[in-house]
């Protein structure tokens, strides 16, 4: 789909909804819209309740004028980061003060299915809107609430274009099943799984779309959506249209980053002395003459630039909001890129004299992606700095190669590769489009206005596809094939996923005085479809494959004529390497659920909550694929009581109470309860005399699995103090999560695999959260927020195995490079999940690590796997963020800081190549290696040393991830409009212990990870 | 107006209800990349498909050549394979080989200080038990209810019984592997339920007769010949052999008569002879013109690949300055090489007296200082993916050559050592001409040559283990004959880092065991850990 169909296709439902018509006009009302130290805020919608397509929004001193019909009786003032306000019409006049909703208790909060005044909240629930956004070159949604929300940690994946974050609620629930967030967006929960060809499913949502993101963290909150629940639900709106005149957004932002940090490997010289000082003469004799520098090879300064256009306002009485993106970033690691080009569209017309809602949203995004070949990475910091980048007449394409005129492709087996070459001679490109969208239709009963019926009709569909191609000149891909007479690759792949969701409720809300009571009720049921469609081999009509086995057609079966093979794998001249055994797969899931919620509410002082939800997943046998997942909460707003009514310090005071049962499926096989056979690739086939068969295999499975199942307290206290310029809440949780999704050894000999997935297992995660929001100073001129919330979270497996036997050491994770299949952490029971599992380096009287000796632990005499111990985790035990915005006049400017405590990293860099072994190779090649060697004097002989606890180090570290500072022009270029030019640096600086590039990696395992740039960042923000 | 949103409400309710009440059934999806076994079993064509798995699951690690989709969890899965991983378990913890890499616990091998979490014994155990569970499902899907029920009948039916006769004997085998390795495996048959209740263990004497049941039961109905890679009536009779041959290791009670009878049964059949060539055993085209061999797994370069098998020896065993081109591959991964002691069963390294010595000692230190340095011990060439002719296989990266998992000069050897054993003079006069057979292609490429050939003084069984060291090294054996002549843990026999000492030293006892590997002690109660461990 190109651009122009993309506009096309959300356009022609704008302008049927265009058609809507509105009435005539009749008086005029004028005001200014200010805060309460009295400054104007600009950019606040002003509506008029019976019109609800009337309105516009505050110019940048926050005056306003509006024409309203002879009926309105009530304007309404509503803005993101301030209370909403209805004021009655009265004159022409109405000049308005809006509470920062940073205190305001009336604020509405986001939840699953419907809203609720925060005052009203018995869960866990933290929303953040736009103007406590990160602020920056932000690429994708979640970087920008990064640091400022407890107990969720966000950790992006590194620095390439478009790569995405790893979210983790309260530390995750589950070992082996997925621990990602649900995300919601403009109600349609998204699929999180990621398409082909995309680095990060959520790269496709432009952030300059959002509006809020609500985050549900406790299960009274998050067991409405029941089985997805359990590690928490990030709500995600969209901005809307306002009403009014059209206002026009244009904002461009640029952005200059740069690596802010290399690898520590030796240099030219070091190197030449160190092969000098350790090699043979044959190894001196491999060096070269030159200096090269392989990082200032592969990484070079990047550009940015991200511009958005938006217009919202209404047509007659529809009001809309429609924005543009186009987002073009180049990543510091040369050759990768990522092109994005999005579109919204928002309606939100209101019909049937108010009684008919429709909120329409519509997105799409065109993501066209050069990945950059990160071999690259780990092969800068591994190359010889004495050979040249180029040496003319080889035939890799010019390109510096370590040679071996023995082997068939001339090539050195095992030796690293030339990165630039690995580089340029990769060209790894995909377009990948995806829309999300829905219509949701909320009608106020006529005969009863007390019941709403909500209908949510919504898709996600996604199409990647992509095409790998590499020259058959290319050292990696040279003679590929099994027989070595073709190179080179041309792949292809297509992947489509098309979900679908339809939801409905009821809700019936009713204050009943005569009880001093609130009922507030909601049913529902929802359907959820996922298909993805991998294009595999076709087959023909009949079932029968088109290719035999050895790649030959078969042509006797065929009905049809041949179409195109995207996954298999081929070289330039289109040899057949390899393609999948099946001819096509669909692989599809849905969830049906029934859900409910009561809300009970006394006197407006005590406040009931309970939940149910049942779902259904077909991820399981039909005997298990209903769950069911209640939960119930109690809130006392204590300040309303006579003993705190009046009280001038304390401004809010409520106790928060909570326990619910959420459940997973994600993460595991859609198929994994049902017995099936696959067939063998064919490279895998076996000779039976002369003919050669594909295999059938069987499958392990699991025909009794069911859900998981995580049980949730929570205890939580929200409190305001000084008219709530002090604010914030302390929360305090247990998660016990029970039949862990856990991938187990079976016994031998009970099934077709030695591990299948199963419910057996305990985790536990218990912490505390505590968020501090002040507003040390608020005048006319100067106003400043100053925020910090701190995250204490610890994990434990409580249970692993059927029987609980004290020598079962657990199963070991954590792939490394160093040994081939070798693992440097383990789940243990009693100990946090991805333990290190390593050795007790022995150290000489200068405290150097001596090479090889570990302390023999169990004292049995000899040092071998029943000496490794369990010490430290990758997870930090607190973690906390702080913010500080300060406005001061037209200037405003802002930073946030963030860290994490007791986190420890594995330092897989100097494990892997701060060796002797690595540096000069007994395979006949050369290769540079961390700096590190220096220090250990490690050979790299032995199979134990990659295993010492001297390369887990502490990554605790403190980073400012932003620094910003803008100034409002106001409207220097014409009246009613507003300019504002800002400054801001990412990742401006790191403070830390921890020896490698970066001590902030999801996993805690750090090898060749794609450095997160340094971001100088120009932005102009222009409305008219 | 007002009768208009009435209708209006009361079509919304209905719509909304409808939607409400629908779909709550079971849509009971079905993966499209996958079949049931109903239709995998419907035509005498799918047997013969998973009759390729289990034989094929010897050779490869999964369903994706070399390597993407493992049967075997929990282990790299190039290093899943069944033969690479039964190699190391029986010849790095051997005098004849060393190997140099740092892999987690591929060291406890020669060091003799592995445990039950051994990585490479776990995933051995888990390879054996895996072929035992694929056997099993096929046993029970071959069964004449289940023909019957499918409707296939006559010949087909016949083939297909003869399919799960074969499975027997690869059954059989298997636990033969466990028997001899870890000594007390749990027990499943075709009666076992997937999915079932842990199974129980069974004892080493157990397992024996339980082998020695399954091979007499099946060895009347087996062809004298088969298909190439199939097993016939020769390696029922061969693992019977193989199996009275160290009956007293395993059940206390020898049956040296028994392996005498059952070596000779194959040894009298015409089918087999000696290769003329030593040095062509183990090459490219090692599956054609080659009356040796009794039973294979099968390898191919483009079609049946991976990183285990003869992939690994060919490239493993290259490295220093060998070139890798005369050993038909890419490149060598510098791993194995042989300690002295191998190479000192043999008049000269350089095999220019007995052939069979295959080393290169070019820039290879015959000592060994340090085990994970490639150029300590000399390099084997055994084992080359190249043709007689000097081409190179079909592929630089994955091999061609088939592995013998039974070949005749094998029956030579026990029939020779069962004579010794039971003291039998004619057998003993048989013996001489057979042992002889391998001496004359050893020295001359000619089993009837008289070169190198020994008198009847000089055949005792301490020559025998030497001889089995010559002809049968690097292929899989040592092991179990060190613990048959007790030479294994005893201090008695010494090699460069037995037990982790450079001169060697001897062992404890139990160590002539292997674990049961802990994560299955775990998963199974019924089971009890090998004393000492």
């Amino acid at each position: 789909m190109t651009m122009r169909k993309l506009l096309y296709s959300i356009g022609v439902p704008v302008l049927l909804l265009f058609s809507f018509v509105g009435f005539a006009q009749d008086r005029v009302i004028t005001g200014r819209v200010t805060d309460s130290t009295g400054l104007g805020i600009p950019n606040v919608s002003v509506t008029v309740k019976e019109q609800a397509s009337r309105g516009t929004t505050t110019s940048s001193d926050g005056a306003y004028s509006i024409s309203v019909s002879a009926n309105a009786r009530t304007l309404v003032f509503s803005s993101v980061g301030y209370a909403r306000r209805e004021v009655p019409i009265s004159g022409t006049t109405a000049n308005v003060s809006l509470q920062s909703t940073a205190s305001d208790l009336n604020a509405v909060v986001v939840i699953g299915y419907g809203t609720v005044r925060k005052k009203d909240l018995t869960g866990s629930v933290t929303a953040i809107t736009a103007k406590d956004f990160n602020k920056g070159a932000i690429v994708t949604p979640e970087q920008l609430i990064a640091g400022k929300v407890a107990g969720v940690q966000i950790t992006s994946n590194g620095g390439a274009p478009g790569s995405g974050s790893t979210i983790r609620i309260r530390g995750g629930a589950s070992l082996n099943a997925s621990n990602d967030p649900l995300i919601v967006i403009d109600g349609v929960p998204v699929d999180n799984g990621g398409i082909a060809g995309t680095a990060n499913a959520l790269a496709m949502i432009n952030p300059n779309d959002i509006e809020s993101f609500n985050i549900l963290k406790d299960a009274s909150a998050t067991a409405i959506y029941g089985a997805r629940a359990s590690n928490g639900v990030i709500i995600i709106t969209t901005k809307r249209g306002r009403g009014g005149k059209p206002k026009f957004t244009f904002s461009t932002q640029n952005t200059v980053s740069t690596l802010p940090k290399k690898a520590d490997v030796l240099s030219p010289s070091e190197f030449r002395a160190y092969v000098q000082s350790h090699g043979t003469p044959a190894q001196i004799a491999l060096m070269g003459n030159a200096n090269t520098d392989w990082q200032n090879a592969v990484y070079d300064n990047a550009f940015m630039t991200d511009n958005n256009i938006s217009v919202s306002g209404a047509a007659k009485n529809l009001p809309y909001r429609v924005s543009l993106g186009y987002l073009n970033q180049d990543g510091i690691l040369k050759t990768g890129s990522l092109a994005r080009k999005s579109a919204s569209v928002t309606l939100n017309p209101v019909l049937l004299d108010n009684h008919l809602k429709i909120d329409i949203n519509l997105k799409g995004a065109i993501n066209n992606t050069r990945f950059a070949d990160e071999g690259a990475i780990g092969n800068a910091v591994r190359f010889d700095p004495t050979q040249p980048v180029n040496t003319k007449g080889s035939r890799f394409d010019g390109y510096f190669q370590w040679l071996d005129p023995n082997s068939t492709t001339g090539l050195k087996k095992l030796a690293p590769l030339n990165p630039v070459g690995l580089l340029e001679e990769r060209t790894d490109k995909s377009d990948v489009k995806r829309s999300i969208g829905n219509i949701q239709f909320d009608y106020k009963v006529h005969f009863l206005p007390d019941l709403h019926v909500n209908v949510n009709l919504g898709y996600d569909v996604s199409k990647g596809e992509g095409t790998v191609f590499v020259p058959d000149s290319a050292a990696s891909a040279y003679m590929r094939s099994p027989d070595a007479k073709h190179g080179g690759v041309n792949n292809r792949y297509l992947q489509t996923k098309t979900n679908t969701l339809l939801e409905t409720y009821l809700n019936y809300a009713k204050d009943i005085k005569s009880i001093r009571s609130r009922i507030d009720a909601t049913a529902g049921y929802s359907y959820q479809r996922f298909l993805t469609t991998n294009t595999y081999a076709d087959k023909s009509s009949n079932g029968v494959l088109y290719q035999k086995p050895d790649g030959s057609l078969d042509t006797a079966v065929i009905a049809g004529a041949q179409r195109w093979n995207p996954y298999s794998d081929r070289t330039v001249d289109g040899y057949l390497i390899g393609y999948p055994s099946y001819p096509n797969d669909k692989p599809e899931n849905r969830l049906i659920s029934l859900f409910g919620r009561f809300n009970y509410t006394f006197e407006g002082k005590y406040i009931l909550t309970g939940t149910i939800r049942r779902d259904a997943s077909t991820r399981f046998a039909e005997g298990n694929w209903v769950g069911w997942f209640p939960s119930g909460a109690f809130a006392w707003r204590m300040k309303d009581e006579n003993f705190l009514k009046n009280s001038g310090t304390i401004s809010d005071l409520k106790l928060r109470l909570g326990y619910g049962v959420t459940g997973q499926q994600e993460g595991i096989g859609l198929y994994d309860y049902l017995p099936r056979y696959s067939q063998s690739n064919a490279q895998a086939q076996y000779q039976l005399g002369n003919a050669f068969y594909p295999m059938y295999r069987p499958a392990g499975y699991n025909p009794n699995l069911k859900w998981e199942q995580t049980g949730t307290y929570n205890a939580g206290l929200d409190y305001g103090f000084l008219n709530n310029r002090i604010n914030g809440s302390i929360d305090f949780y247990l998660k016990k999560t029970k039949d862990l999704l856990n991938v187990i050894d079976q016994p031998a000999g009970t099934n077709f695999s030695n591990k299948t997935i199963a419910n057996i297992g305990r985790m536990e995660n218990r912490g505390v959260e505590l968020t501090i929001n002040t507003q040390p100073i608020r005048n006319r001129n100067v106003s400043w927020d100053l925020g910090f919330n701190v995250t204490y979270n610890k994990n434990e497996i409580t249970k692993l195995t059927y029987t609980n036997d004290p020598n079962f050491p657990g199963n070991l994770t954590g792939g490394i490079a160093g040994g081939v299949g070798s693992t440097i952490q383990i789940n243990s029971v009693g100990y946090a999940r991805n333990a290190f599992y390593v050795y007790q380096q022995v150290y000489d009287k200068d405290g150097k690590p001596i090479e090889g000796l570990f302390e023999d632990r169990n004292r049995d005499g000899v040092v071998n796997n029943l000496d490794l111990y369990r010490y430290k985790s990758p997870d930090p035990t607190v973690f906390l963020g702080a913010y500080s915005n300060v406005s001061w006049k037209k200037w405003d400017g802002g930073f946030t800081l963030r860290a994490n405590i007791g986190n420890y990293m594995y330092n897989n860099r100097f494990s892997n190549t701060g060796v002797q072994r690595n540096i000069i190779d007994p395979l006949g090649f050369l290769a540079n290696g961390s700096r590190n060697v220096l220090e250990t004097n490690f050979t790299g002989n032995g199979d134990k040393y990659f295993l010492s606890d001297y390369y887990i180090e502490n990554a605790s570290f403190l980073r400012m991830d932003n620094i910003n500072v803008g100034y409002n022009a106001g409207d220097v270029i014409s009246k009613n409009t507003n300019l504002r030019v800002g400054v801001a640096v990412q990742n401006v600086f790191t403070v830390t212990k921890y020896k490698g590039v970066d001590p902030e990696v999801s996993g805690g395992i750090d090898n060749n990870f794609y450095p997160r740039p340094r971001n100088y960042v120009l932005s102009v923000n222009f409305n008219f | 107006m007002k009768k208009r949103n009435f209708k209006t409400s009361v079509l919304l309710l209905l719509g909304f209800s409808i939607v409400f009440s629908s779909c709550l059934k079971y849509p009971n999806l079905k993966p499209t990349n996958d079949v049931t076994s109903e239709t995998v079993y419907s035509t005498p064509a799918g047997y013969k498909q998973v009759l390729a798995k289990v034989y094929g699951a010897f050779a490869l690690t999964g369903n994706q050549g070399p390597a993407g989709n493992g049967d075997v969890q929990g282990i790299d899965e190039g290093f899943s394979d069944f033969f690479r991983l039964y190699w190391k378990a029986q010849e790095l913890s051997t005098d004849e080989a060393v190997i140099a890499w740092g892999d987690i616990g591929i060291q406890d091998f020669h060091n003799m200080n592995w445990s039950a979490n051994n990585p490479f014994l776990t995933g051995l155990y888990y390879r054996c038990m895996y072929q035992i569970t694929l056997c099993n499902e096929f046993i029970r899907q071959s069964s004449d209810a289940n023909l019957a029920k499918r409707g296939i009948s006559g010949s087909d039916a016949d083939n297909i019984r003869q399919y799960a006769r074969e499975a027997q004997f690869l059954r059989a085998y298997q636990y033969w592997v466990l028997m001899d390795l870890f000594g007390n495996p749990p027990f499943v048959t075709e009666n076992s339920a997937i999915g079932g209740t842990p199974p129980p263990q069974a004892s080493r004497s157990q397992i024996f007769s339980y082998i020695e049941d399954q091979l007499k039961q099946i060895e009347p109905n087996m062809p004298a010949t088969n298909e190439y890679g199939r097993a016939n009536k020769a390696v029922v009779w061969a693992l019977l052999a193989r199996l009275y041959l160290n009956a007293e290791v395993y059940t206390g009670t020898a049956h040296y008569a028994d392996a005498l009878t059952y070596s000779k049964k194959v040894i009298d059949l015409p089918n087999y002879s000696l290769l003329s060539n030593y040095r062509w055993l183990m090459l490219a085209d090692n599956n054609v013109n080659n009356p040796e061999f009794i039973f294979t797994i099968n390898y191919d370069g483009l079609k049946t690949t991976g990183y285990g098998g003869t992939t690994f020896l060919t490239h493993a065993e290259v490295g220093g300055s060998m070139p890798s081109s005369n050993f038909g591959v890419g490149g060598g991964w510098a791993g194995i090489r042989a300690t002295k002691n191998l190479v000192n069963l043999f008049p000269d390294a350089n095999g220019s007296t007995d052939k069979r010595a295959q080393f290169y000692s070019s820039g290879q230190n015959l000592e060994i200082a340090n085990q994970t340095d490639f150029t300590q011990g000399y390099a084997v060439t055994k084992y080359r993916n190249v043709k007689r002719d000097g081409s190179m296989g079909q592929s630089q990266d994955f091999s061609d050559i088939d592995m013998p998992l039974f070949r005749l000069a094998e029956m030579y050897l026990i029939y020779a050592e069962a004579a010794l054993r039971t003291n039998s003079a004619p057998d003993i006069a048989n013996a001489l001409t057979y042992i002889n057979k391998l001496r004359g292609r050893a020295y001359a490429n000619d089993p009837s040559s008289t070169t190198g050939n020994i008198s009847q003084s000089q055949l005792t069984l301490d020559f025998i283990l030497d001889e089995r060291g010559r002809e049968l090294y690097w292929e899989g054996f040592r092991r179990t004959d060190l613990v048959r002549y007790k030479k294994f843990v005893e201090s008695s026999y010494l090699w460069p880092w037995k037990g982790g000492v450079s001169g060697g030293t001897g062992v404890a006892p139990y160590l002539a065991l292997y674990p049961i590997p802990s994560r299955d002690i775990n998963a199974n109660t019924n089971l009890k850990q090998n004393p000492g461990y």
